[in-house]
């Protein structure tokens, strides 16, 4: 299901220290815009046209040009050798695409969703994960395993499952978790060039999502750092963490905040293995309170670990409890009502965000 | 080759033979009525089965004039079933994925046909027909498609998720291939228990490749379960035709030392034939495997066009050639077992439940908000569970 959203969002690349400012929403002598699709397909084709060692295998990959058309035009510009249509056998590719990059490519393998990816977890986490330390350094894995993971639209239990938690928990394995267009292109691209297994979770809700990209993004030598959250928005009264998909919902939630005097920064973790501790705890030491907000189960969540990490480095910062936002705890209702509500809707970030302030009238001053 | 009729009523008199699909028919008495039971119809199925390591079984299949009327009805009513629901996924009214069943009705009725509901079938993803065979409804269907709560499921499961246990369908599975142990294991439980049935475990020639098939038909063979895996061929796994994805598409030779049977897909007497000898087969020798050559309409989903990887005029040959419903609509006449009027106003009958089992779903309400927290667990000892905001929504699990 390749979406077609093409929902604006308007706000310019953050730098931890520049001031806020927000884009307008005219795009006459702005950024060039780019959607997270196309963000993808160009880090795919600049690095197999960089490196020919790269190659893109999985299902649909190739004639269909990609099941979500990530892939498109790739096929006839590399040819079959390197982008290779699968049979349905997830464990067999992951285990093929593992071997070959214990002989030294550099494989990209794509999971159709990441529910799928579960026939194939042996491989990425006792192939691919470990190898590196039980060979003492003699075999590293330069894999990257890639596809929408997540919530979609309706698509019921079997298919809606966030995995940032369980891969995160994994040594030996890179999650990366991107949002905008720039962090995709970026993203991806470290993660081809990076000489471990990356675990690389993109959703199918933001592929059609458009967001301005900076002309530095389109160079092909660029690439995001692995491991460094970035700052979406500046705050002082609450810091939000956030990642993915519920970055969209948390700018939304700080934009109704801060009319009502609460400022909150927004932090995307980009990374959720390693995880950016000292940009989350020099966050929460600057406004004292936290929301944390995935779209995953809470039990063993990516909050549960932001919050222990938060009471190891700044508990004495902390002036409330830590809140977490996540998927309800049940599996994923087909119908559009129960949905909804097995999801963070951008209410529920605002209202644990307001518990943190202890307070419903507004504060003096805004960001 | 001439088709012979055996009569067992004396009521009726003697008939000359026919081919099945011959355009030349005798003029004779029309049988009383359709619901016509005793008569013993004799026809040839289109073409002979082939077997891989076993006898297959006579072309010449046994059914009775209602039965062949049944039979039109039943896959009449799934075609305009999926048909319908092409539209209210068009429309919105279904959402996330929708994988239809359109081309391959002979399949689901036939095996109907040689089974009871004792025995249990579980199948992927394209799984309306299949829920609607095992005695599921229209209106059960729609519901389920549209989020309500009186679908099959509360609405909680989707389009991929169908089940009747109480009839024996265990499902209606969105990850390719689980199903397939899945069945096994329901043979190892008829088997465990006694029970003298069996389970025809389904998947697509997509899944033919999975490990797990391998896993557990090897299993399943060790222990002589009542395991009949039955491969609906319809050439294409999403987008990827078979020879594409499999060094050997001989799917009913796959199982190499398990006994397999290449049957005809479009042709529900020969589908009732197969699933009928497999399920003697299973019960006294363990697993076996059918391949169904049959055809889907569709795409994959209602998200593929299906015509990027194949030609409209393989799409139109099949229908024209091969249609299921077609080939029984032409028995039906060549036979007089009813006539083209009445065949018609069955057809208007069928869309007239179809409209008016969707006008009553699009009635039915959605499910209440308390369904959120209910079948986690069969037994949750009344430990608390979270929504989103766990300070704001939040259920006790009974």
């Amino acid at each position: 299901m390749w979406g077609t959203m093409r929902q604006r969002v308007s706000y310019l690349a953050l730098n931890r220290t520049r001031p806020v400012v927000y884009a307008s929403r005219s795009y006459a002598s702005g950024p060039k815009q780019m959607t997270v699709r196309e963000a993808l397909n160009t880090a795919i084709d600049e690095e197999m046209s960089a490196d020919p060692k790269v190659f893109l295998m999985g299902e649909e990959v190739g004639e269909y040009q990609g099941a979500y058309k990530i892939s498109k035009g790739l096929l006839d510009k590399y040819g079959p050798g390197r982008v290779i249509d699968t049979p349905i056998t997830e464990a067999g590719f992951a285990g093929i695409g593992v071997g070959a990059a214990y002989h030294g490519l550099k494989p990209i393998i794509e999971f159709m969703t990441f529910n799928f990816s579960l026939q194939a977890i042996d491989h990425i986490i006792n192939s691919a994960a470990k190898s590196n330390y039980m060979s003492a350094g003699q075999i590293s894995v330069p894999i990257v395993f890639r596809g929408p993971n997540g919530a979609a639209a309706g698509v019921g239990a079997q298919h809606s499952q966030c995995f940032a938690a369980w891969y995160g928990a994994c040594p030996g394995l890179k999650v990366l978790v991107p949002y905008s267009s720039e962090d995709a292109r970026g993203l991806l691209k470290a993660a081809i060039r990076d000489p471990d297994p990356v675990v690389f979770l993109e959703n199918e809700l933001l592929y059609g999502q458009s967001f301005p990209v900076s002309e530095e993004a389109l160079d092909s030598s660029f690439s995001l750092p692995i491991g460094k959250a970035k700052i979406e928005r500046e705050g002082k009264d609450v810091t939000i963490v956030t990642y993915a998909r519920m970055v969209d919902y948390s700018l939304q939630a700080a934009e109704i905040l801060a009319k009502e005097g609460i400022s909150a920064e927004v932090i995307n973790l980009r990374s959720i293995r390693p995880l950016d501790r000292s940009a989350i705890n020099a966050s929460v030491r600057k406004t004292s309170r936290l929301v944390t907000v995935e779209e995953g189960f809470p039990q063993h969540g990516v909050g549960a670990e932001i919050c222990m990490s938060v009471i190891e480095e700044s508990f004495d910062s902390l002036d409330a409890p830590v809140e977490r936002i996540a998927g309800a705890d049940i599996p994923m209702p087909y119908a559009a009502n129960l949905e909804r509500m097995a999801l963070p809707q951008i209410d529920d970030i605002i209202r644990a965000a307001k518990r943190t302030c202890y307070r419903s009238a507004p504060k003096a001053a805004a960001a | 080759m001439a088709l012979s009729t055996s009569l067992r009523s004396n009521l009726i008199k003697p008939l000359t033979a026919l081919t099945a699909l011959s355009s030349t028919h005798h003029l004779r008495s029309p049988f009383s009525s359709s619901a016509d039971d005793t008569t013993v119809l004799t026809i040839e199925t289109s073409v002979p089965f082939i077997g891989h390591r076993c006898e297959p079984p006579s072309r010449n299949v046994e059914t009775t004039p209602k039965e062949v009327l049944g039979f039109f009805r039943d896959m009449a009513l799934m075609r305009r079933m999926e048909i319908a629901s092409d539209s209210l996924y068009k429309s919105k009214l279904i959402r996330g994925f929708c994988h239809l069943y359109d081309g391959q009705e002979a399949v689901a009725v036939g095996m109907e046909a040689a089974i009871t509901r004792r025995d249990c079938i579980i199948t992927a993803y394209r799984d309306h027909c299949i829920y609607l065979g095992r005695g599921g409804t229209l209106f059960e269907c729609f519901s389920e498609l549209m989020g309500r709560q009186s679908g099959c499921s509360k609405g909680k499961g989707g389009s991929m998720h169908f089940y009747k246990k109480e009839n024996g369908f265990y499902g209606g599975h969105g990850i390719v291939g689980a199903q397939i142990p899945l069945g096994c294991g329901l043979a190892f439980a008829q088997k465990y228990s006694k029970d003298e049935t069996v389970t025809f475990a389904m998947y697509g020639d997509g899944a033919a490749n999975q490990g797990q098939l391998f896993e557990a038909l090897n299993m399943a063979a060790l222990w002589d379960l009542p395991a009949i895996l039955v491969c609906e061929n319809n050439h294409y796994g999403m987008g990827t035709a078979e020879w594409r994805a499999a060094k050997s598409p001989a799917y009913y030779k796959r199982g190499d030392y398990v006994p397999g049977l290449k049957v005809d897909g479009m042709d529900v007497l020969a589908v009732k034939q197969a699933c009928r000898f497999a399920k003697e087969h299973a019960l006294k020798n363990g697993p076996i495997i059918l391949e169904m050559d049959t055809y889907r309409y569709h795409g994959h989903s209602m998200s593929d066009p299906g015509s990027t990887y194949r030609t409209r005029d393989e799409i139109s040959g099949v229908r024209q050639e091969r249609d299921a419903i077609e080939r029984v609509r032409k028995l039906i006449l060549s036979h007089e077992l009813s006539t083209e009027a009445e065949l018609k106003s069955i057809e208007k009958e069928i869309r007239g439940q179809v409209d008016d089992a969707i006008a009553r779903a699009k009635e039915s309400p959605m499910p209440d908000p308390s369904e959120l927290f209910t079948n986690v667990y069969v037994k949750g000892f009344g430990i608390e569970v979270a929504g989103a905001d766990r300070k704001e929504v939040r259920g006790v699990l009974p």
